[in-house]
């Protein structure tokens, strides 16, 4: 039936004016962005370079940057051309990847389990809420002190960081499952690794996934961190160099590219997310 | 339907009658901390160190460092300069962070405009900003503010633009027919309508300011900079080889962000009185 | 159109049920001195105020929560009474939950073959194929790849009643199915309902708070009784099935209407006022 009025030749018409009017109208979007970017980058441009405004003169200016950052003989040694900067970004990013990808193995199993079986959930979750409070980087002493080398204590400060976001996330998403669909499938005869695999974790999985982005974001934050205070390499250790070697370009060519690399993986488990979850709209909602 | 025959309220009695949830939780606090204990001692009962853990300190002993440490002006010092900062970096971050939330909110042009350029600086964690905040400011405090706003900013604006956006466009409509004018609809309608994401924004931001300090204040004490803070009094802690004062400090960060954030739920709370609780 | 013979399975007793509700000091009796008794092949139409304990019976009779006292039976088997405290959910009694509960990650063909390759009564094959005749029964091929997401909610309660039948349940529980419908939606729901009971006579224990839709669709009315719920006045509707709609503007639907309307509203206005002194401290 629908189909027949949608072939309708005025309904036709209809459906090319609006597009036209869509199109316009993302013309006109585009349009602002590019303009917001431009008075951005303006205002960076004019306070350090042009005008030279007290405390804006101590930064390095956009010129100085981007021509460092694209030159292939750079003054303070980073730049696109250099095998250095493609080494820090692989170093965090392996870290980053290990950290994530244990904590999501962990992460996941045990929050679906502490939603899905009350008894669990009684006894670990009161552990859970009392370590939570103590942020990540709280453990930075400790965990130095626990893990020898270098390595090992940045990626268990990013991995604790991601798992508290992730298990939290997919408690919720095992609590949130309507009621009505558990019981639909135990009157349709479904034993309980059943309900288990068919209906708690796709249930679940749009939650986890928002808590998988929360993770992921977490995990960015601490490993930063991480680098910054130990570490030789990675995107937070350059940042921290630029800073004590007085290379302030190279200070600003990493924090872009860590806003780039951060951006692109959280933009990778979106597209996970969107090959797992065909089967309905992405209402997402989550806690941190 | 006949009542439980529930004639002994003894010890015993009244913990059977606990709802399940405090019975386990009490069981699972009791066995991680004597597994702690157990752990800490275990070099003298059983003759060799648990790997991992047994470097922490046990309980008993951590407890009786912060008794101790009650009476000690430099701890609550630690206290006192950690909550100034994020007391000073989460109200700029709130007095900045709603306006602008708002604004993107109700304004299509602004939106448009900015609203990439505020995502795009969004993935750069707080923390990175560290050095550039140190050489723009003239103090060091200064800068730790500052990147404590940054950590708290992002997430108010975001929610309080998101509660902005998610006001009932029908509430709206009715508050015109019934002859509200624009600065009407906007302070008793739009305002009160996006207050409880504000408070929930507020809440997870007061979390987020708790990381920064610390960060901040062991990237300084890293870097070789004073600065105070119970940051970096675990900093100090671990140079000096004091594990117990390691896990006060870790304890104490866990309880100020705790609290701070409850009270700020309270707070919140009582601003939006017509949210039902349970 | 074939049609089944005459089943003789599906008696679903209900005796002296009672439930309480424990809420730290507080008691609520919710289900008052309940008895019911459907025959196998009945469609007997529970109504009431919305909150009044209906569908704490019919939860009983699923399954999902005990009784405080009183036993069920389904064909002489005790469901749920003395030593037994609680009926084990089955397929033996399926449930139709009031705003629908299809597996929203699973398409149509998925979601009707749950349940017997749950109780792994079939092959996925065999549950294939009988799930197919089972939507071109109720006019529904061609849908089996969709996801619920992408059908009309007509379309979706359709479906749900499908995933129902092809457990071969002896009694179908429909707790207001067709609450969230348009009455346009609703009207061609109720008419197939009633042709997918006639080719297949299951029990049916119906629950809703719209007297049109239970005199339309019911052997049996039963009204209950806001807070507790018990039974207050039964009524046999002699229309004969197959009905359609052309009955309801006769005078005997009317006249059933507007008896039932009488004792309904009494309870409504009950409801109402045991929910305002309620509300107040």
């Amino acid at each position: 039936m629908g189909d027949v009025m949608q072939n309708h030749p005025a309904a036709t018409a209809a459906r090319k004016s609006r597009t036209l009017r869509a199109q316009a109208a993302a013309g006109a979007r585009i349009a602002q962005l590019l303009l917001g970017f431009a008075c951005a980058f303006l205002f960076w441009y004019l306070t350090v370079d042009v005008w030279q405004l007290p405390r804006f003169a101590n930064l390095p200016g956009p010129s100085e940057v981007f021509s460092e950052w694209f030159s292939p003989d750079p003054i303070y040694g980073l730049s696109f051309y250099t095998p250095d900067y493609y080494w820090h970004i692989l170093h965090s990013l392996a870290r980053v990847g290990v950290a994530f990808v244990l904590a999501t193995l962990l992460g996941v199993p045990l929050g679906l389990l502490m939603g899905w079986s009350q008894r669990v959930r009684e006894y670990v979750f009161p552990l859970f809420e009392l370590l939570r409070p103590i942020p990540p980087l709280a453990w930075v002493p400790l965990a130095i002190l626990m893990f020898h080398g270098t390595e090992t204590p940045v990626i268990f400060l990013t991995f604790l960081a991601a798992f508290f976001a992730t298990a939290l996330n997919s408690m919720l998403g095992a609590r949130s499952i309507d009621p009505s669909l558990i019981r639909a499938a135990r009157c349709l005869g479904a034993g309980e690794w059943r309900l288990f695999s068919r209906i708690v974790v796709p249930g679940a999985l749009p939650q986890v996934f928002s808590g998988l982005q929360i993770s992921l974001g977490v995990a960015w934050f601490s490993l930063v961190a991480a680098e910054m205070v130990s570490g030789e390499y990675g995107l937070g250790y350059l940042i921290n160099t630029g800073y004590s070697m007085a290379t302030y370009p190279t200070i600003f060519i990493g924090m872009i590219t860590l806003g780039v690399v951060g951006y692109l993986t959280s933009v990778v488990i979106r597209l996970i997310e969107h090959a797992l979850l065909r089967w309905g709209n992405d209402e997402q909602g989550g806690r941190s | 339907m006949t009542p439980h025959a529930n004639t002994h309220p003894g010890a015993i009695g009244r913990w059977r009658t606990l709802p399940s949830a405090g019975r386990r939780a009490a069981v699972s606090l009791i066995v991680m901390l004597l597994a702690w204990e157990l752990i800490a001692h275990s070099p003298r009962l059983f003759g060799f160190e648990v790997p991992y853990l047994g470097v922490l300190p046990a309980p008993s002993a951590v407890i009786g460092e912060w008794v101790m440490l009650l009476g000690d002006a430099h701890y609550w010092g630690s206290w006192y300069l950690s909550f100034t900062r994020v007391f000073a970096g989460f109200i700029s971050a709130l007095l900045l962070g709603v306006p602008l939330g708002l604004w993107f909110a109700i304004s299509p042009t602004m939106r448009n405009l900015f609203f990439p350029v505020f995502e795009m600086l969004r993935p750069v964690p707080p923390i990175a900003w560290v050095p550039a905040a140190i050489i723009f400011w003239p103090t060091q405090e200064l800068s730790i503010i500052s990147v404590i706003f940054l950590g708290a900013f992002y997430t108010i604006t975001l929610n309080t633009y998101n509660g902005g956006r998610r006001v009932d466009l029908a509430i709206i409509q009715s508050a015109r027919s019934m002859g509200a004018s624009r600065s009407n609809i906007f302070r008793r309608i739009v305002l009160p309508g996006t207050l409880p994401s504000i408070v929930a924004g507020a809440a997870i931001g007061m979390g987020i300011t708790w990381e920064v300090v610390v960060a901040a204040e062991l990237i300084s004490g890293g870097n070789g900079g004073g600065g105070g803070g119970l940051g970096l009094f675990m900093w100090d802690a671990y140079l000096a080889g004091n594990h117990e004062q390691i896990l006060v400090g870790m304890l104490s960060i866990g309880l100020a962000g705790y609290f701070s954030s409850g009270l700020l739920r309270r707070f919140g709370g009582l601003l939006t009185p017509w949210l039902s609780r349970n | 159109m074939k049609r089944a013979a005459p089943t003789s399975i599906g008696h679903l007793k209900i005796e002296d049920a009672v439930k309480v509700y424990r809420s730290r000091n507080v008691e609520t009796l919710a289900v008052d001195h309940c008895s019911l008794d459907i025959q196998p092949g009945e469609i007997c139409m529970i109504v009431g105020p919305s909150g009044c304990g209906k569908t704490t019976l019919l939860n009983a009779v699923a399954g999902f929560h005990g009784l405080t006292s009183g036993r069920i039976t389904l064909d002489g088997e005790l469901l749920c009474g003395p030593g037994k405290p609680m009926a084990e959910p089955g397929p033996d009694r399926v449930v139709v939950f009031q705003n629908g509960a299809l597996f929203p990650w699973m398409t149509v063909l998925d979601n009707v073959t749950f349940g017997p390759l749950s109780q792994k009564t079939m092959t996925t094959s065999e549950a294939r194929e009988k799930a197919r005749e089972l939507l071109a029964d109720a006019g529904l091929a061609g849908m089996e790849h969709r996801y619920p997401e992408q059908l009309s909610s007509g379309v979706r309660r359709r479906v749900e009643i499908a995933r129902a039948m092809m457990n071969d349940p002896a009694v179908l529980l429909l707790d207001e199915p067709y609450r969230a419908l348009d009455s346009l939606t609703r009207a061609m729901m109720h008419e197939a309902l009633l042709e997918m009971h006639a080719r297949r006579p299951v029990t049916i224990l119906f629950i809703t708070h719209d007297l049109e839709e239970a005199v339309f669709l019911g052997h049996r009315i039963v009204v209950m009784s806001a807070r507790p719920c018990r039974p207050t006045l039964q009524m046999e509707i002699d229309i004969p099935h197959p009905r359609d709609y052309s009955i309801t503007t006769s005078d005997a639907y009317r006249g059933y209407v507007e008896s039932a309307l009488d004792a309904v509203h009494l309870e409504a206005q009950k409801s109402f006022a045991a929910n305002e002194a309620e509300a107040r401290p």
